[in-house]
């Protein structure tokens, strides 16, 4: 376990046959760069408040984008993600006003900084517990969590989970990076045994896990990874996980280029993407490697195909069933594997009330049976006696 | 009747006691309902085991509620008692050294078997032996009369000895000239759905007040007439329940939704079980998956507006901690419940403590002042709660409400405050942008106000303020972030500053007892009961004592140094090994003297009397 993942740090694998079919599944890039970051210097002007009050028609991504200084590394894949989410905003037609960032500690956290909207860069790993109040106590807000592997899985585990099983109607975008950044190079939960870090001089000899295995295993309604090199797809990602009435799960690989440089090369680098990755999509076979490879379903496990050999075609492949809680936690599964392609897309969806509506719902519930209650017959309650 | 003398008392203390399964909480609160019924001043002390059923008959299962009652006035649930109902050996050897000398016992008799003496430890019966001799000891057969009453019931044997708490409660009713009233209406209502037990209730009930009429046990039988409390309308109230009332209150006056995150703790549980009863008064409950996510939704909630408000006790403030410093520093309101219980750790869960002052005081990374405010009784709790729920916004701060064990779980006659008569509590939200930037309206998060130096609370939702807060030092007005050294230190100065611009919303200090002389009590919190009896006992001796009682603990209020010269000595008595004695030294540099108890018991009266007569006496 331990070779295979240092030679996965240090340059990606390269199975045989690569680079020379077109991919089929994910457009991703092609020639074209990986998106840039904005720039650390380029301010952009900030809109004059409160003109745009009635809607998000007619807002661009420069609407929100703060005037505050972008502070990330230069080539950090948190760029990318910036960039999309500033792009998706207008898209989504929810006012600016009603947007609200929240964030825990680390370089992801930082994120809401960043964002001409309502925000908070809380405390490490209590992301979720604060927008857990505040979408409580005001539905009407699109509350969106900036977390990463450090935050959101080990210092923040326990209300990444419960966030999930209550399922609020939030969005939280994972950057995982397999790293702690902000504390210069410390390995995380997501991290390869073996790994040496800082604080692992001999190897991590912690077991990591996977975060879409981990909510799953919490409940979670809605369960997605992408890759900060695959800006449309993540973008779709995104866009999907608004959509969904829940809360809306996207793991996004992302590069920390100072400390973890190359973590998912082999999945997000042309030269290797094809062949490493699948894309998963609702009603649709298994397929990848440019169409040559499938993925078919044999008792409990999954089995990559030759699709070139004549025998076996893409109809033969399993067909994606993002319903299927059985489909997303073996495709959950697939992590780590040298010679199985890691899946991108939605791996999971379903419809659950959310905790705001049904505590609403008590609330008015009760307003029916009993009438707004008077704090007079409150504190006369009980058994009274008069004096005097 | 005819062959009982009647005796008139002023005051009483009983003292209920049994194992953790016999009902003695349900007794005590029934009993200080009729009490209430009568009029009487009073107040109560709950007392028991952290474990919910401890072995039977064991000496650390046993559950105690005390009463003090009177028509005189009652500050504390007693020095020594009057009555003690021990239901059997082992709640008689916990608590005999709390009954006075020439008090009465009395004792169901058919628990004093072989196998109960063993487990209490006791190597003689001590109904048979002189070792009760300097008590009045009342021997009644609970459990056979008991048997014998409901033997027609249709109830299973452990039905009906569990039943047996109804037959002490009516003798005791009976023995004080209380009303059955109030307990037959109870259990009407308790057991409507199960006739058998409601019947089986309501007969041992009135069995137990007749067999006090009946027996040749009794030749005494007393009264206590009605207190002269204030003029008004009153209720009975247990400190728990001011405090969520106080809550709502200030839900109700300010007109602001209340979000309540919780995770259930001893002794603070009970204000989240009363709050989620409240839905349709404005109030949002949570329970959290831990302390840290209860408080966490809080300050969401505060930042969307709505007033987060978090309960626990010390062990969970603790983890609030890094929380409580956030809230601090994006100046938004909250409201921190702490109901002290003994600690460190865990501690002694049940049991009452002031211990965990410098925990609010100074329990923070950073400089992290907050404002701290304590209820000093059980009826105070309401009045205190709405104080810092009105501050915390007001101020936008978190603010720390400080209750405790005792305060929670005991009651007292409330004159039922007027919702008029509540202080005016008024919330503006920032509705526009408060500032111009290259021509531009802008708004700054942290532009002041003059006169509170809060800075304005802007609602996610209103267009044209959008703004971030968060944990990283903000430069004051624009609220972006910096490092700037002299913006640090100007921060930490202005949020010190904020914090104790609330002593301008103290009223002034009112001294109990002597105005001037020899010793000054000070106290803060659940031992105004005590100090103040003890005043009014060494005033009654011709001592000139006096005393304060702080509400506000952080910030002083302004006034202390002017009082505390017109004293010779000081004396400081706290339920903890010394905090606020310390905080006092270091403010006002004058020699405090400590008196400490760290027992997870309240202050007697006495015990404060004769320490101020010891000063007195050199």
């Amino acid at each position: 376990m331990a070779d295979q993942d240092k030679s996965k740090k240090r340059k990606p694998t390269l199975p045989p046959g690569v680079g020379a079919k077109k991919p089929t599944m994910p457009p991703g890039m092609g020639a074209k760069k990986p998106t840039m970051p904005p720039g650390a210097g380029g301010k952009k002007p900030t809109m004059p408040p409160g003109a745009q009050g009635d809607g998000a028609s007619g807002l661009t991504r420069a609407d929100f984008s703060s005037d505050q200084d972008v502070r990330w590394c230069p080539g950090c894949g948190d760029y990318a993600i910036l960039a999309t989410v500033q792009r998706l905003m207008p898209e989504l037609g929810v006012p600016r006003e009603n947007t609200v960032f929240i964030s825990g500690i680390g370089c992801s956290s930082r994120f809401p900084y960043y964002m001409e909207t309502y925000g908070m860069h809380s405390i490490h790993g209590r992301a979720p517990t604060i927008a857990t109040g505040l979408k409580a106590s005001r539905p009407e807000l699109d509350v969106w969590i900036v977390t990463g592997d450090g935050d959101g899985l080990s210092i923040g585990g326990n209300h990444l989970i419960h966030i999930m099983r209550r399922n609020l109607n939030v969005q939280m975008i994972l950057f995982n990076n397999q790293i702690y950044g902000l504390t210069k190079g410390q390995y995380s939960p997501t991290s390869e045994a073996g790994k040496v870090t800082k604080s692992t001089p001999f190897g991590s000899i912690d077991h990591p896990f996977n975060p879409s295995a981990v909510v799953l295993g919490a409940d979670a309604t809605f369960v997605a990874r992408t890759m900060d090199r695959d800006p449309k797809h993540m973008k779709e990602m995104f866009t999907r996980s608004h959509a969904h009435r829940g809360t809306g799960f996207v793991e996004v690989y992302q590069n920390c280029n100072i400390f973890n440089d190359g973590a998912f090369f082999q999945f997000t680098e042309k030269d290797s993407r094809a062949d490493r990755t699948v894309y998963v999509e609702h009603g649709k076979p298994l397929v990848y490697a440019g169409g040559s490879r499938g993925l078919r379903l044999e008792g409990f496990s999954l089995k990559s195909v030759d699709l070139e050999s004549g025998s076996l075609s893409a109809s033969d492949c399993l067909v994606y069933d993002e319903t299927s809680r059985e489909l997303a936690t073996i495709i959950s599964r697939m992590h780590w594997d040298p010679h199985m392609p890691q899946p991108f897309g939605v791996f999971y969806q379903e419809e659950r009330p959310t905790y705001e509506d049904m505590l609403h719902a008590q609330v008015d519930d009760v307003l029916k049976r009993s009438g707004t209650g008077s704090l007079e017959d409150l504190l006369s309650g009980g058994d009274t006696w008069t004096v005097g | 009747m005819a062959n009982k003398t009647l005796e008139t008392l002023p005051e009483a203390t009983i003292l209920f006691a049994g194992d953790s399964g016999d009902g003695m909480q349900l007794t005590g609160s029934q009993f200080t309902l009729a009490t209430a019924y009568a009029m009487n001043d009073l107040a109560t002390l709950p007392d028991f085991p952290a474990e919910i059923r401890a072995p039977a008959g064991t000496t650390y299962g046993v559950s105690g509620f005390q009463l003090h009652f009177g028509s005189v006035d009652i500050r504390t649930p007693g020095d020594e008692v009057d009555l003690l109902v021990a239901m059997n050996p082992a709640a008689l050897k916990v608590n005999l050294d709390r009954v006075r000398l020439g008090g009465t016992i009395l004792v169901n008799s058919n628990a004093f078997d072989q196998r109960s003496l063993d487990l209490a430890h006791y190597d003689a019966n001590p109904l048979e032996d002189t070792s009760l001799d300097k008590y009045r000891v009342i021997q009644v057969e609970l459990t056979r009369l008991t048997r014998e009453t409901l033997k027609e019931s249709g109830l299973n044997q452990k039905e009906i000895d569990r039943s047996k708490n109804m037959f002490a409660l009516g003798l005791a009713l009976w023995l004080y000239s209380r009303p059955l009233e109030p307990a037959e209406s109870w259990i009407s209502r308790k057991f409507a759905k199960k006739p058998d037990i409601l019947d089986a209730n309501l007969e041992l009930l009135r069995k137990g007040f007749y067999f006090g009429e009946t027996t040749e046990l009794f030749v005494t039988r007393y009264e206590v007439t009605p207190a002269t409390l204030p003029p008004g309308r009153y209720r009975a109230i247990q400190g728990v329940h001011a405090l969520a009332m106080g809550i709502v209150a200030a839900a109700k006056k300010s007109g602001l939704k209340v979000f309540y995150g919780s995770y259930p703790i001893t002794p603070a549980s009970d204000i989240l079980h009363a709050l989620s009863r409240f839905k349709n008064h404005g109030i949002m409950t949570v329970q959290a998956e831990d302390e840290i996510a209860a408080v966490g939704m809080a300050i969401g909630a505060s930042f969307g507006g709505t007033l987060g408000v978090t309960g626990t006790s010390g062990p969970g403030v603790a983890l609030k901690t890094e929380a409580m410093g956030l809230a601090h520093i994006t100046e938004l309101p909250l409201v921190v419940v702490n109901v002290q219980r003994g600690g460190p750790s865990t501690g002694l869960p049940t049991k009452t403590e002031q211990s965990d002052l410098m925990q609010a005081m100074y329990g923070r990374n950073g400089d992290a002042p907050l404002p701290i405010i304590a209820a000093s009784t059980p009826g105070d709790c309401f009045e205190a709660a709405y104080e810092a729920c009105r501050m915390a916004v007001k101020y936008m701060t978190p603010v720390i409400l400080l209750s405790d064990g005792y305060l929670a779980n005991g009651s007292e006659p409330w004159l039922i405050p007027s919702v008029d008569d509540l202080a005016d509590f008024e919330v503006e939200f920032a509705a526009e942008p408060n500032a111009e930037e290259d021509g531009a309206p802008t708004y700054h998060p942290y532009k002041r106000n003059s006169g509170t130096l809060a800075r304005p609370w802007a609602r996610p939702g209103t267009a044209g303020l959008e703004h971030r807060v968060g944990g990283l030092e903000k430069a004051d007005i624009t609220g972006n972030v910096s490092y700037d050294p002299a913006n640090h230190e100007h921060m930490t100065h202005v949020r010190a500053a904020k914090v104790a611009r609330i002593q301008q919303e103290i009223p002034p200090t009112e001294v109990f007892g002597a105005e001037e002389g020899d010793v000054l009590i000070v106290g803060w919190g659940s031992t105004r009961g005590a100090i103040e009896a003890a005043v009014a006992r060494l005033r009654e001796d011709g001592q000139a004592v006096g005393s304060i009682h702080l509400r506000w603990v952080n910030p002083l209020p302004p006034d202390l140094s002017d009082i505390f010269t017109r004293y010779n000595a000081y004396l400081v008595p706290e339920l903890n090994n010394g905090q606020l004695v310390r905080m006092l030294r270091a403010e006002f540099l004058l020699p405090f003297e400590p008196l400490n108890k760290i027992q997870g018991r309240p202050y007697g009266p006495s015990e404060i009397q004769q320490h101020v007569m010891g000063m007195i006496n050199g």
